[in-house]
């Protein structure tokens, strides 16, 4: 691949984030301080910030006006809606979820962070690890994100007192350890959105703090490439026939490779026929390829004639996931209308929707106390519970907790097309694995304040 | 509406097969463009009748080319849908109709001119014609069934874009409800709809005005001329160099000057301003992209200045 970079900078990688805080931490501020800082915002939008700042009675221009979107939200002064927001620098291009913290938090948390390789979570200086702080920490562990950041917001209005930040940073660090988070994982900072330290320069005020600041530690943190043990999966979205003069029936399998890496004579399976094959070739449109990683859209051609087609999957033939037609799973519930035991739903896995029934829901999660509540009788808007599902027709899963592609699913509304449910092969929190021996008090996973 | 069929050819990008190529690691465009193609083949896989809406614009541009890679060796299975204001610059049709016929698609033209001839549509009276590009728009996916609608929009383009979704459901008005709007989870898109409604897909989302840019140069793009710095008669309306033209100006009180200038977007030359600049190869452009003070909207668009919640109304009214 040549450069296409402006002379003097080198290929910028990318980097996806969320945001996730309570009401009032200044998400917002600090999101717009991220754009105002790496200079990603330009003159008229700026200039639009200032007027309605001044509008506003403001003496200073209000940066979360450049992340509230709707109308309804600068009316309400609140955020409703997960919003996309882009900034880069030289090394790396960011693309930020901007989730909010108070309306349907789960469901924008997870939308959020279901895409997220890192996540920002705010907390106020003054108020410190709140529940709300531990239940989105939860989700985020539940939805795999990789690497956390508490940004430890405010810490101007409590005077830069080192003792403060290392309380809740040492609270915090307990806690996502119980989510399972490795020490490394997690980094706390203290910051001002509002004020500008240590979110992009360093502030002369928190001397103590010797680490890095938010976007030095965005720009250089590892983006978690994926781990090589994971095995190769394919999920074909579409088969490329065509027969011209250059390519004499021409018959590929077009799909972005969802895990693991495919090189050419791999031994593979067609999953649910079973057929085993080679890989011949790896086709793009800038030329062939030798071999294709995680989040590659590549087309395969294969050595034999076999019947394929969309939803199938491609995988090792020593290595392919077992179809199952009951699994468990865990739901982030995501609609109004509640669940009950014997819903009939769609299942949409990689690229197949199948016809499915919820058919236990065994547990639900109890973000209040971080504990796990068996038998509910629905799980609602929100909430969070451990389910068994019963497929049409058997599904290539793999356990969320070793492949977040292939072990991800939509739960739809087979009436009216809607998302009902983020869905996670598996057990997902260790409250939730732990349901079967849980008592009604439930299996405490955090320590709690 | 009207219709035109060119020559069916296979679509190529000009690469020719190689040697299998050594590894190397994906950067930002190479992550953008997987995420694009993957769009582009969940939507012929969920879709019965799909539609790249295509203006001939820089982003639209990008987009058929995406679909190109998309479905290569095989053809584009699409048709291209254009909504013509009957206010654009004649290098921009010209570029609109070759590219059309080098990659041998069908071209779906609704034109804004024929429903004013008919009385469907009135002349406004500052004769823009943007915001009466939605009518011909929404009778040219129902007339042709098409159930999902590619757009080039990206988030980074205005605040209310930000929240858009990659599959943005509109009823069969064609208006888009934020509130009624699904979770979009993983890469795993829920396409399912009613009869009636479609889906607008927009795979360029997570694009910015740069990253459009430096894809256009990697992958050696051709664009209108209008894009690249030139000389033109321009006149000054609103702070904005637009160009002279029959159909809406200058008035008498404006005054036409000869001037070097170059577009950072297409659309109604009423409204669509031209940029002062040099910028005469692709280098320069995204060099002056790079430094600009200007989101491209703010710089050239009347109709998004109208209000703050402008942008937010017309896609609740069903433009794109």
């Amino acid at each position: 691949m040549t450069s296409t970079e402006i002379p003097g900078t080198h290929t910028p990688d990318l980097l996806r984030l969320a945001t996730a805080g309570s009401v009032d931490d200044g998400k917002s501020t600090l999101v717009g301080r991220l754009l105002y800082d790496t200079k990603s915002v330009l003159a008229d939008t700026l200039d639009a910030v200032h007027r309605a700042s001044v509008d506003k009675g403001l003496t200073t221009p209000d940066l979360s006006l450049l992340v509230d979107g709707l109308r309804s939200e600068r009316e309400q002064g609140i955020t409703i809606d997960v919003a996309y927001r882009y900034f880069a620098t030289p090394r790396r291009s960011f693309v930020l979820a901007d989730t909010p913290g108070h309306v349907q938090y789960t469901r924008n948390t997870v939308t959020g962070a279901s895409t997220a390789q890192l996540a920002v979570l705010l907390v106020d200086a003054r108020k410190g690890v709140l529940e709300q702080t531990r239940r989105h920490a939860a989700v985020l562990a539940l939805l795999g994100v990789p690497r956390l950041v508490l940004a430890v917001n405010k810490i101007d209005l409590v005077g830069y007192d080192e003792g403060v930040f290392e309380a809740i940073a040492t609270e915090f660090a307990a806690h996502a350890t119980a989510l399972g988070y490795p020490v490394g994982s997690v980094l706390s900072i203290p910051v001002s959105a509002l004020v500008g330290d240590n979110v992009v320069d360093r502030s002369t005020n928190t001397a103590w703090y010797t680490g890095p600041t938010l976007l030095e530690h965005l720009e250089t943190v590892p983006v978690e490439p994926d781990p090589h043990h994971v095995p190769f999966r394919f999920p074909v979205q579409h088969v490329i026939r065509t027969n011209t003069a250059e390519f004499t029936d021409y018959r590929g399998y077009a799909g972005q490779v969802a895990a693991g890496t495919v090189r050419v004579g791999d031994e593979v399976v067609a999953l649910p026929a079973g057929v085993r094959t080679t890989v011949s070739r790896i086709d793009t449109p800038g030329g062939p390829l030798a071999e294709a990683e995680a989040g590659r859209s590549v087309t395969l051609v294969l050595a034999d004639e076999i019947d394929i087609s969309r939803g199938d999957l491609i995988a090792p033939a020593h290595d392919a996931p077992v179809a199952a037609d009951e699994f468990g799973a865990t739901l982030a519930w995501l609609s109004d209308k509640p669940l009950r035991p014997g819903s009939r739903v769609l299942v949409k896995h990689g690229a197949r929707t199948v016809p499915a029934i919820v058919s236990e829901l065994s547990a639900r999660f109890d973000e209040q106390r971080l504990v796990s509540v068996p038998d509910p009788l629905s799980l609602e808007l929100n909430e969070i519970g451990r389910v068994t599902v019963r497929t049409a027709e058997p599904l290539p899963v793999d356990d969320y907790a070793v492949n977040r592609r292939s072990g991800a699913f939509l739960v739809i509304d087979p009436a009216d097309g809607s998302t009902l449910a983020a869905g996670l092969v598996g057990a997902g929190l260790p409250a939730l694995r732990d349901q079967d021996s849980s008592t009604p008090e439930g299996d405490l996973v955090s320590p709690g304040p | 509406m009207t219709s035109t069929e060119a020559t069916t050819e296979p679509a190529t990008t000009g690469l020719t097969t190689t040697e299998p190529a050594a590894p190397t690691a994906m950067d930002a465009l190479d992550r953008l463009e997987s995420e694009a193609v993957h769009i582009f083949r969940e939507v012929a896989g969920e879709f019965d009748r799909p539609v790249i809406l295509f203006s001939g614009g820089k982003d639209s541009t990008v987009l058929l080319h995406l679909a190109v890679k998309a479905f290569w060796p095989a053809p584009v299975p699409f048709p291209l849908l254009h909504v013509d204001t009957g206010h654009n610059l004649d290098e921009v049709i010209e570029f609109r109709d070759r590219t059309v016929e080098r990659h041998g698609l069908r071209l779906v033209v609704a034109s804004v001119q024929d429903y004013i001839d008919d009385g469907r549509l009135q002349e406004r009276p500052d004769g823009t014609r943007n915001p009466l590009q939605t009518t011909p728009l929404l009778d040219g996916i129902t007339d042709n069934k098409f159930d999902a609608v590619f757009g080039g929009g990206r988030r980074d383009e205005e605040r209310a874009r930000a929240k858009e979704r990659i599959f943005s459901l509109r009823n069969s008005f064609g208006q888009w409800d934020p509130r009624r709007q699904r979770p979009e989870l993983w890469n795993l898109y829920n396409g399912r709809h009613r009869p009636g409604e479609h889906v607008r897909v927009f795979p360029l989302s997570n694009w910015t005005e740069l990253d459009v840019w430096r894809y256009i140069k990697r992958e050696a793009i051709e664009l209108p001329s209008i894009y690249y710095a030139h000389r033109r008669e321009v006149f000054q309306r609103d702070g904005m160099w637009l160009t002279s033209g029959p159909w809406f100006g200058p008035r008498d009180d404006e005054q036409v000057r000869e001037l070097t200038v170059r577009y950072r977007t297409v659309g109604d030359g009423s409204c669509t301003g031209a940029v002062l600049s040099e910028a005469s190869d692709i280098d320069s452009v995204i060099a002056e992209v790079s430094a600009s003070r200007l989101t491209e909207r703010g710089a050239t668009r009347a109709d998004d200045r109208l209000s703050e919640a402008a942008m937010e109304d017309r896609k609740r009214e069903g433009y794109f």
